[in-house]
C-alpha cells in the first residue's frame, strides 16, 4: 500500500518535529482550563462542557496541522517529486489524511486523563463519554479534511490556515444563525451545522444520519482535494 | 523506448511546448538544451507525468499516461531542478522512503542503498539532515533517490545548476556511469555541459525543436570555422599581416585588443583544415618574433546554439 508509506512518512514528519508536541500541548491548555475551570461551579459529573469545546477549538487546531500538508510541498517543488513517484493523486491525499486522522487521536488520547478523574469525583456516565470520543473523531476527521483541501488551493501556508478555520469555522457556527434565515433555508443550514450533529452523537446517541454526515464531509474534502491537484496539471 | 508526437502545452496563450516530436532509443544520454524559458523543464514535467499535455501523444515502452501512468512512473527516476528534496529527513530516510513507495523488497532496498552510496558517493552523508547538505551533496542524493530502484530510464533537470566546478564534474561522472545501462534524459543551458556527458543533443527554443542530432555530429558541423589568437613580440602589425596572410586556410588577420610593451596581438579567422597550427607555427619560426601567446578558441556547438536561438 503506497498510501501507507506517505501515511508513516508524514506521521514520522508531525512527531520528529515539533509540530505534534505543539498542537497537543497547546489544545491541552486551552481544553483543560475553559473545562475545569467552570467545572467545580456547576458541580456535574459529566464531559458534557469539554465536548461542547471540541467543535470551535478543532476548528483552529485541525487547519494549523493541516495548512503544512500540501502548501508546503508546494512551496519548496518536493511535490513535484512525489507526484512523479510511482503513485496516485488517491495515495497521496488519503495518506495525508490517515496522518491527521492519526493525530487528532494521538490529540485526544491525554484527555481520557479528564474522564478518569471526574469518574472519581462523582458517577461518571461513560455512554456519553464514549460517544463523544467517537464523536471527536469524526469531527476530527471531517475538520481534516476540510484542512487538508484548503491546503491544497495554495503554496502559502498561512493562506491555508485562514481558509481552513474559516470554512471549520463556518460550519460550527453554521446552525447557530439560522434564526437569520426563513424557515425552509434554515432547516437546510440546519442540517449542515457540524455541532448539531456532533452533539447528538456526544449525547451517546449513534445516528447513522448523523455519521453520514461527518462521512459525505470528509469524502467532499478529500474528493475536493484530488480534484484540485488534479486541475494542477 | 521513449517516442513523443507533436507534443503541446499551452499556458494561457503561452506556447510553452509547440508540437515537439522526437523518439529516444535505448541507452541514448540525450541533452535536452536551451536558452532559459525555451521548454525544457516543462517537456521533461510532461514526460514523468507531472503535467498533462495540452495536446500530442507520449509512449514510454508500450505504455501511454492516459492508460497506465504509475506504470510509466515506475520505468522513470526523477529529479527536479535544484533537488527539492524534504529537508527535514535523513539521507538515510529519505532513500528507504522513495524506496517503499517504489515497492521495493526489504532486502533489495538496504543493498541497493549501499550499491547508490559508493556510487553517487553519498557514504558519508547517510545520516544527515538533508536540509544541511551543501548544494552539491544534496544534488548527489537527489540523484541517489531517482535511481534507488534502479529504473530504466533517468530525466534530471539541470543536474549541474548552481554547482562548483569540482562538484560538477563529480555529477558528470555520476551521470556517465548511469548513462552505461540506462537511458538518460537531462536538460541544461550550458553547451560544454551537455557535450561533455551526453551522446544526442536536442536544442529547443521558444517551445519548438531547432536541433537534434548526435553530439558528434553537431560539434563537427559547428568545427569548420577555427579562430587562432596570438600574441608576438618585436613584431610589425603589417609584415604579421602579410606573412600569416599566405598560410593556408587562414582567411583574415585581425588585429587584436591588448598587447603593449612592444606586444602585438592579433586573431587569426581560419577554416579548420587539418594541420593548421602547425603550419602557422611553422611560419612564425621562420621569423624572429617572439611567440607569447598562441591558443586556438574553441568555436564548437557554441556558434550553432547562438545561431539557432537568437531572438528572431
Amino acid at each position: 500500500m503506497r498510501a501507507l508509506q506517505i501515511f508513516s512518512k508524514e506521521l514520522r514528519d508531525y512527531f520528529v518535529s515539533p509540530i505534534a508536541y505543539i498542537v497537543i500541548s497547546v489544545f491541552l491548555l486551552v481544553t483543560g482550563w475553559f473545562f475545569f475551570s467552570p467545572f467545580f461551579i456547576f458541580d456535574q459529573a459529566s464531559l458534557r462542557d469539554f465536548f461542547n469545546l471540541l467543535p470551535p477549538v478543532f476548528s483552529f487546531i485541525i487547519p494549523a496541522m493541516t495548512m503544512r500538508l500540501f502548501s508546503e510541498e508546494f512551496n519548496t517543488g518536493s511535490y513535484e517529486i512525489l507526484e512523479t513517484l510511482p503513485v496516485n493523486g488517491r495515495d497521496i491525499v488519503l495518506g495525508k489524511f490517515l496522518a491527521v486522522a492519526a493525530l487528532v487521536a494521538a490529540l485526544l488520547v491525554p484527555t481520557l486523563s479528564y474522564a478518569v478523574s471526574v469518574s472519581f469525583l462523582g458517577d461518571l456516565d461513560w455512554g456519553p463519554v464514549a460517544g463523544g470520543y467517537i464523536g471527536a473523531l469524526f469531527l476530527g476527521g471531517a475538520y481534516g479534511a476540510i484542512g487538508l483541501f484548503a491546503s491544497s488551493l495554495t503554496k502559502n501556508q498561512i493562506v491555508a490556515f485562514i481558509i481552513g478555520a474559516a470554512l471549520c469555522f463556518a460550519l460550527t457556527l453554521v446552525n447557530k444563525m439560522v434564526f437569520f434565515f426563513p424557515a425552509s433555508v434554515a432547516s437546510v443550514l440546519g442540517f449542515l451545522g457540524a455541532d448539531a450533529h456532533f452533539q447528538n452523537i456526544a449525547r451517546g446517541v449513534l445516528d447513522s444520519r448523523d455519521l453520514l454526515y461527518f462521512v459525505s464531509i470528509m469524502f467532499l474534502g478529500l474528493y475536493g482535494t484530488s480534484a484540485v491537484l488534479e486541475a494542477r496539471k | 523506448m521513449i517516442h513523443v508526437e507533436s507534443l503541446t502545452k499551452c499556458y494561457g496563450k503561452l506556447h510553452a511546448v509547440n508540437g515537439i516530436s522526437f523518439d529516444i532509443r535505448r541507452g541514448e544520454v540525450l541533452g535536452l538544451l536551451g536558452p532559459n524559458g525555451a521548454g525544457k523543464t516543462t517537456t521533461l514535467r510532461m514526460l514523468t507525468g507531472y503535467l498533462a499535455p495540452t495536446s500530442g501523444t507520449i509512449r514510454i515502452g508500450d505504455l501511454t499516461p492516459d492508460r497506465d501512468l504509475v506504470g510509466i512512473k515506475k520505468k522513470i527516476g526523477y529529479l527536479p531542478e535544484s533537488a527539492p528534496l524534504y529537508k527535514d529527513m535523513l539521507v538515510h530516510d529519505y532513500l528507504l522512503f522513495a524506496a517503499g513507495i517504489r515497492e521495493m523488497e526489504r532486502e533489495a532496498r538496504l543493498s541497493r542503498m549501499k550499491e547508490l552510496a559508493r556510487l553517487c558517493g553519498i557514504d558519508g552523508i547517510m545520516h544527515r539532515t538533508i536540509g544541511e547538505l551543501s548544494r552539491g551533496l544534496k544534488q548527489r542524493a537527489g540523484i541517489a533517490s531517482a535511481m534507488i530502484s534502479d529504473p530504466e530510464i533517468l530525466i534530471l533537470d539541470e543536474p549541474t545548476a548552481g554547482l562548483d566546478p569540482n562538484q560538477v564534474a563529480e555529477i558528470r561522472d555520476i551521470i556517465r556511469d548511469a548513462g552505461r545501462e540506462k537511458t538518460v534524459i537531462l536538460s541544461t543551458h550550458i553547451l560544454s555541459e551537455a557535450e561533455a556527458t551526453c551522446n544526442r543533443i536536442m536544442i529547443i527554443d521558444r517551445g519548438r525543436i531547432v536541433a537534434d542530432d548526435a553530439t558528434i555530429a553537431l560539434t563537427q558541423a559547428a568545427g569548420g570555422r577555427a579562430v587562432i589568437h596570438l600574441e608576438l613580440g618585436k613584431a610589425d602589425p603589417d609584415a604579421v599581416a602579410a606573412l600569416l596572410g599566405t598560410v593556408e586556410g587562414v582567411e583574415t588577420v585581425e588585429h587584436g585588443e591588448g598587447g603593449g610593451q612592444g606586444l602585438f596581438r592579433c586573431r587569426l579567422l581560419c577554416r579548420a583544415v587539418p594541420g593548421l597550427r602547425e603550419r602557422i607555427y611553422g611560419k612564425i619560426r621562420e621569423t624572429d618574433w617572439v611567440l607569447t601567446e598562441f591558443h586556438q578558441e574553441t568555436q564548437t556547438l557554441e556558434t550553432i546554439f547562438r545561431e539557432l536561438t537568437r531572438e528572431a
